[in-house]
């Protein structure tokens, strides 16, 4: 049950510098945890984050371990025309996970 | 603040990273000894590993990060590079690395000329008080870094198997 | 694991004989935000930022949903949540008249699954529970807290306060001890907050997840060495009540954010 929040500002003018937060829903298990009987809890992260804006890559973070639970991630990003923007979350274990948000551009 | 000086710094830091694993347990009946500790060496080796043989030059770089964290498992950190973010003259990359932890690397962030502006926000795990560093990448392949020490305290009730 | 100031704390507090436990006036009661750095404010006060809000549209999802033998979903009887559950969670823990005793917003929310869904209850701090009842009581945050005024839970209310009130554990502390009497100071580099469960269930950055006040009050218990309770258990369920009705008239805040 993987939830995403987004915040993209809906309008924007046209050459603005615009700031999007995005908060995913995930346990980031680092890999470092031992179980009481002493057992490695596998690790299990979200490994790569990418926006798309109107299908060109504008941003991508490579996450580790130290990266904390639900992890939240903000950058910036010209607006340039109006259109989609596109979320992709990739990890272990075959996690795949994406939202998008609309902005209109004046 | 006032920090346990009563122990030695080494055996101080293994209370402390045993305590602070075991503060990580949560829900699972988790009991933790951190398996390696993260040296000096592995800290260089992981930025070298960025950087290649180039120079790295302190400054350009903000790194906003409590100097003394609330809680060591989400510690909101924001880095901010000086630069036009022109075409000619951008940041290319990002790159957050620690001391302490088991791991030295905590992200690397890919960004371009079209970002308008060279900062990115995110939430790190700190095992322990510790030197964070932020390395980045200018569009002429120049490094430039900034490094700031946090104190890592910990919640007062651990919890044990819940 | 107990850092030694704090033992050093416990051993001071124990050695006064009689208990002085002074309760808050009413003017000067503060949330637990207030104790918090600006950051951790700045994560509760921005809902796309605030962790808790991932298990609220959880919950909204739940609700939604139909689950158990009946094929019914919570939103099938009580419709727009907004509407319906607007206040609900300020006045849990209520009184329930079939069991004769305060049930918490999660054992209503399993009594409900129980009786009109037909579905197995939900387990203690699972996601969809804390989720569900993150959505339930997120729908009345800004209101004021109005528990504990029914009559019928005037004894219940009296128990929860006996237990605040009591020491136990090895550290022989009572929760009025750090709560009541020693706020505001510090308990191993941390901020002693006056415990109100003002934010539940609520977004601990040292659980980095959401969990419900019978998890944090586990956790003290634990920390002063004592035996703890299960969950459910009528005492954490008496003491519930009493915290909120000691909160009476501050704000609800889920869901909060805490270090």
């Amino acid at each position: 049950m993987a939830s995403a929040l987004i915040n993209v500002p809906a309008k924007a003018g046209r050459g603005d510098v615009i700031e999007i937060k995005t908060l995913m829903s995930h346990i980031m298990e680092s890999g470092f945890r031992r179980t009481a009987a002493g057992e490695i809890v596998p690790r299990d992260i979200i490994t790569s984050f990418t926006c798309r804006y109107n299908g060109t890559e504008i941003f991508r973070a490579d996450l580790f371990p130290a990266i904390s639970a639900n992890p939240f991630i903000s950058f910036f990003t010209v607006a340039k025309e109006s259109g989609k923007l596109e979320f992709e979350w990739v990890g272990d274990n075959g996690f795949a996970s994406t939202a998008s948000a609309s902005i209109t551009v004046e | 603040m006032k920090t346990m000086r009563s122990k030695s710094p080494t055996s101080r830091r293994k209370f402390l990273g045993l305590a602070g694993s075991a503060a990580v347990a949560g829900a699972m009946p988790v009991v933790t000894l951190r398996p390696l500790e993260a040296t000096p060496a592995m800290l260089t080796a992981a930025i070298r590993n960025v950087v290649g043989e180039a120079p790295v030059r302190a400054g350009k770089v903000k790194l906003d990060i409590p100097p003394l964290v609330e809680n060591g498992n989400t510690v909101p950190m924001t880095v901010s590079v000086a630069s036009p973010m022109t075409a000619n003259e951008y940041v290319k990359s990002i790159h957050v690395f620690n001391e302490k932890n088991p791991q030295p690397n905590i992200g690397n962030f890919h960004i371009g000329p079209w970002a308008g502006r060279a900062q990115v926000s995110t939430r790190i795990r700190l095992a322990d008080s510790q030197k964070v560093v932020a390395i980045a990448r200018l569009s002429d392949d120049s490094f430039w870094s900034a490094s700031a020490d946090v104190i890592v305290t910990l919640a007062a009730c651990t919890e044990e198997v819940n | 694991m107990i850092p030694l100031r704090a033992i050093a704390a416990a051993a001071l507090l124990a050695a006064v004989p009689a208990l002085l436990a002074a309760e808050i006036p009413a003017d000067q009661r503060r949330s637990g935000y207030s104790f918090m750095g600006p950051d951790s404010k700045a994560m509760q006060d921005d809902d796309t930022s605030n962790p808790g809000m991932l298990f609220v549209l959880d919950g909204e999802a739940l609700w939604n949903q139909k689950l158990g033998s009946a094929g019914k979903a919570c939103a099938d009887c009580h419709g727009d949540a907004r509407e319906s559950m607007k206040g609900v969670a300020a006045r849990y823990p209520a009184f329930d008249k079939g069991l004769g005793r305060p049930v918490t917003i999660e054992q209503r929310i399993n009594l409900e699954l129980a009786q009109r869904e037909g579905a197995p209850p939900l387990a203690y701090e699972s996601r969809d529970l804390l989720a569900l009842a993150a959505f339930v009581a997120n729908q009345s945050r800004g209101m004021p807290i109005t528990a504990g005024d029914d009559p019928e839970l005037k004894p219940f209310v009296e128990k929860g306060r006996a237990l605040f009130m009591q020491r136990e554990g090895q550290l022989n502390l009572a929760c009025a001890n750090c709560h009541d009497d020693n706020w505001d100071r510090r308990l191993a580099g941390s901020p002693v907050t006056q415990a109100h469960p003002t934010g539940y269930p609520l977004y601990r950055l040292e659980w980095q997840s959401l969990g419900s006040l019978e998890r944090r009050l586990r956790s003290c218990i634990t920390g002063v060495r004592a035996q703890g309770y299960d969950y459910g258990a009528p005492e954490l369920v008496a003491l519930e009540l009493f915290l909120m009705s000691r909160a009476r008239g501050m704000k609800m805040e889920t869901p909060a954010v805490r270090p």
